[in-house]
């Protein structure tokens, strides 16, 4: 277990020392600042405010929760890019270095190795993401007077959303080098966009092709799936009121939802780190 | 007890290239084993798969016994690779403790400060890595090394990055481990350093092994040199033993004989002529 350690412990550490941590914090002191000037702003002139026809609740809650769901998309995509960073070079960059060979040499294990680095970064990533969760709906909280349905579900969904696209970070740094592997995640990440915004063409346009091919990419791309279960969550037990199907434009919606996303996404995080264990011990170095 | 490195009849294959075409190779307990060839002969490749950072293709090679990569055979093995970095932000005595805990090493904060003392860095135990100098670096690389007290340890161009001051702590700290039993596959492109050190010498080219043996069975006997009132000249194909027999020989014929020395032809002309000239 100490050899375990040393390495969640040495991940942990790397991913602290790192410039881009300190970058991506800055970046969220701004947009928690920024979060909150539009808070205090919306919230201010409420009466001017129209909810669409079609959405059936009143105004503080329509504007709360497309607030918190839009923190909610700055969350996903600030985690994204520490989760990137922090894992695109991994194995093909540190070999590239000269920083695994020693460690891959100790009888601690490539399989152990990979496993206790992916904890590191997830563990890295999942607070940051909880972090800035919370801090986001505490503004609109506090500011707006409005709470989430759900409170801890959602936070919770980002995390995991966060912490898949750290095994396929890694997965990919078993087999690329390390701009290919960043640049091949922002795609998957541009992707699962991509799915959202179908969702809500999909749903505008009333087109059942167009929804498919929206949940068929949001299983494939199960942090786009969650995000949208998490988009669900936060309006479905608002209570005294209808829940409804948050929309975001651009942003996607809460379309796919429920225990299959979340299942199917646990086992698409096994399934990626097998693959990426797979590709790592066979590697040669 | 099982060789601390067997290797037989290994291959390894990049696609069409062909690293390695059969080697085998031994490294006895408490033997200094040295490698030597040009660039691309196969020498990283080897010493890679016997650390477990590369499958071989074909063959079969052991660390003490257990197959190379296992579990069993990285636990009895310290390694420096050619190229290697640690974390900038690491001080040394902090890339070592790490290192313990990765080899379940129980030699705590002793073992580390005789380590430091060893490559003459007891000094440089708080610094951090990227405030060192490469050659500190390196005899960093080199107690990383030697954490867990392996019975063999790799050693992949270990000299690399030092001035002749740290080229010879690293051969004196050789001549120590050889002392203490520790077996030693050094692969160097020094041939002065494998020669002064190593019990046993393997010249690689193109994957195999062309010339084996101690430094001394290497440097061949090439004559005997006569210095006599007609001048200096080489008797070539004879050796120490044909000097009496030379020597009478010249004083019969009439001539006198100044001087005899007995030719024999260094590591690195034995290595020259295996690789007949090739650098790459």
């Amino acid at each position: 277990m100490s050899s375990v350690a040393a390495i969640v412990e040495y991940g942990f550490r790397e991913a602290v020392r790192r410039k881009m941590f300190a970058v991506v914090l800055v970046l969220t002191v701004l947009f928690l600042f920024l979060f909150w000037l539009a808070n205090h702003f919306v919230f201010a002139q409420l009466d001017q405010i129209t909810p669409p026809a079609d959405v059936h609740v009143d105004t503080r809650t329509f504007a709360g929760a497309f607030l918190t769901g839009l923190a909610m998309f700055a969350t996903l995509f600030l985690g994204v890019v520490l989760a990137v960073f922090l894992t695109l070079g991994v194995v093909g960059g540190d070999a590239e270095r000269g920083l695994l060979q020693p460690l891959v040499v100790r009888p601690v294990g490539r399989a152990t190795l990979l496993l206790a680095r992916f904890a590191g970064a997830a563990g890295v990533c999942s607070l940051y993401v909880l972090a800035v969760y919370f801090a986001s709906m505490l503004i609109t909280g506090l500011t707006g007077h409005w709470w989430p349905g759900n409170v801890v579900g959602p936070g919770v969904e980002l995390a995991l959303g966060v912490i898949i696209v750290v095994a396929l970070s890694l997965l990919g740094s078993v087999v690329l080098t390390s701009t290919a592997n960043g640049i091949a995640i922002f795609m998957l990440f541009g992707a699962g966009l991509v799915a959202g915004l179908l969702g809500s063409i999909g749903h505008a346009l009333n087109s059942h092709a167009v929804k498919s091919a929206s949940t068929v990419t949001s299983y494939a791309l199960p942090f786009e799936g969650l995000y949208q279960d998490a988009l669900r969550l936060i309006t479905q037990d608002t209570t005294g009121l209808t829940a409804f199907v948050l929309q975001l434009g651009p942003f996607g919606g809460g379309y796919v939802h429920g225990w299959t996303i979340r299942v199917w996404a646990v086992v698409y995080l096994v399934l990626a780190l097998a693959a990426a264990i797979g590709a790592f011990s066979r590697r040669n170095l | 007890m099982p060789d601390a490195l067997a290797v037989r009849n290994l291959e390894k294959r990049y696609g069409s290239v062909r690293a390695l075409r059969g080697v085998d190779l031994t490294v006895e307990e408490g033997q200094l084993v040295g490698l030597l060839g040009p660039n691309g002969a196969g020498k990283s490749t080897l010493v890679k798969i016997a650390a477990g950072l590369v499958r071989a293709s074909a063959g079969d090679a052991r660390v003490a016994g257990a197959r190379a990569g296992s579990r069993p055979a990285r636990a009895a093995l310290g390694y420096l690779a050619e190229l290697f970095r640690f974390p900038g932000w690491y001080t040394a005595d902090e890339v070592l403790e790490l290192h313990q805990r990765l080899a379940g090493s129980r030699g705590g904060a002793a073992e580390r400060a005789r380590l430091l003392e060893l490559v003459a860095l007891s000094e440089a135990r708080d610094r951090r890595v990227d405030g060192m100098s490469k050659g500190m670096a390196q005899r960093l690389g080199i107690a990383q090394a030697l954490v867990g007290e392996p019975r063999l340890l790799l050693l992949d161009e270990p000299t690399s990055a030092l001035d002749p001051v740290g080229r010879r702590t690293v051969r004196l700290l050789l001549e120590e481990l050889r002392g203490r039993g520790v077996s030693v596959l050094l692969n160097s492109h020094l041939l002065s350093e494998i020669e002064l050190v190593c019990d046993h010498v393997a010249i690689l080219l193109g994957g195999e092994v062309v010339a084996a043996g101690s430094p001394q069975q290497l440097a061949q006997p090439r004559g005997v040199e006569l210095e006599t009132d007609e001048g200096v000249h080489t008797v070539e194909g004879v050796t120490r033993d044909d000097v009496p027999r030379l020597v009478e020989e010249a004083v019969r014929s009439g001539r006198r004989v100044y001087g005899v020395r007995v030719l024999t032809s260094t590591l690195e002309e034995t290595y020259l002529e295996a690789v007949g000239g090739e650098t790459s």
